[in-house]
């Protein structure tokens, strides 16, 4: 496999989506370029930052208008 | 552990505390115990049966997550807000209809990820479509490759940490940052995400791996030992 392979590959590969052989043969080449380990250990970082990152707290003022706009909701499905 | 830097806190000014507005009396289908609560199945169950607390405790479950997905969609806070309130008031009229084959957030999601799309659309009319094809692999070769470092992300305070990634999010293509909000922020299956965006699995993947790398080289900046931060 070549970089452009490895590029092509790299969702599956981060994903576990990857055939035995391919991924190992994508390993063998990550082994000998740099290059590649940066995109890919990158790659992964940057999804972990994204999906680590823990939603703020509702503006207490959004939660206010959502929760008034259920109880109208609610009152209007009870009449 | 990198979770572990990113701690809620409240946009805006300073931190606030609410408590919990019951949207109505206690009523009798509320279910026995809290023990039974934590089932996300069980409360939906209830719901259904016309227990309207439990309703509130799902809408207090998911809230926070359905704001920050409607944010990350629309880019708008005042969309972000209509979206994700349209999306409890319509979950909760279509309750009946939530057969159940998958997660109740997932479904919660595909509501809201089409309500901020709608939004998206109306305030960018013609900027972008779902359904255009996405070019060939000869741009995918990743430019700017630095070293991070180890723990790049532990250089910037938490708040400065939420408004760089808010930043990179934004100036991602739509149609690649649905795809990234979907499949790797809400954790969708690429069959889920397909799904709720009306595209093909391979569609889904291609635009996932670009909108991957592109974040990648935009973070880059940011990261690279010595960059700017």
């Amino acid at each position: 496999m070549n970089c452009q392979g490895v590029i092509h590959e790299l969702s599956n590969f981060i994903d576990g989506e990857l055939d035995e052989v391919l991924k190992r043969d994508l390993e063998r080449h990550l082994a000998g370029c740099e290059e590649c380990r940066l995109v890919v250990d990158q790659t992964k970082k940057t999804i972990e930052i994204f999906c680590c990152c823990e939603p703020v707290e509702l503006p207490g003022e959004v939660r206010n208008r959502l929760h008034e706009a259920l109880r109208r909701k609610l009152k209007e499905a009870a009449q | 552990m990198l979770c572990a830097n990113f701690k809620t806190e409240t946009l805006g000014a300073g931190v606030i505390l609410i408590p919990r507005h019951p949207l109505s009396t206690p009523n009798p289908h509320r279910l026995p115990s809290t023990v039974a609560r934590e089932d996300e199945h069980l409360l939906v169950a209830a719901a259904k049966s016309g227990d309207v607390a439990a309703f509130e405790e799902l809408v207090g479950r998911y809230e926070r997550k359905i704001f920050r997905l409607t944010m990350n969609i629309t880019g708008n806070r005042e969309d972000a807000e209509d979206a994700m309130q349209d999306a409890f008031l319509k979950s909760y009229s279509h309750l009946k209809d939530f057969q159940g084959d998958s997660r109740f957030y997932t479904w919660l999601v595909r509501i809201a990820a089409n309500e901020a799309l709608m939004r998206l659309r109306k305030r960018r009319p013609n900027q972008f479509s779902l359904d255009e094809p996405v070019a060939g692999d000869e741009d995918l070769i990743p430019r700017e490759l630095q070293d991070w470092g180890p723990g790049p992300e532990q250089r910037f305070a938490q708040t400065e940490m939420r408004e760089i990634l808010s930043n990179v999010i934004e100036q991602l293509e739509p149609e690649y940052r649905l795809v990234f909000v979907l499949r790797d922020i809400e954790e969708l299956s690429t069959e889920e995400t397909a799904s709720a965006l009306g595209l093909s699995v391979p569609a889904v993947k291609s635009r996932l791996l670009r909108a991957r790398l592109k974040l990648r080289e935009k973070l880059n900046r940011y990261f690279q030992q010595g960059g700017a931060n």
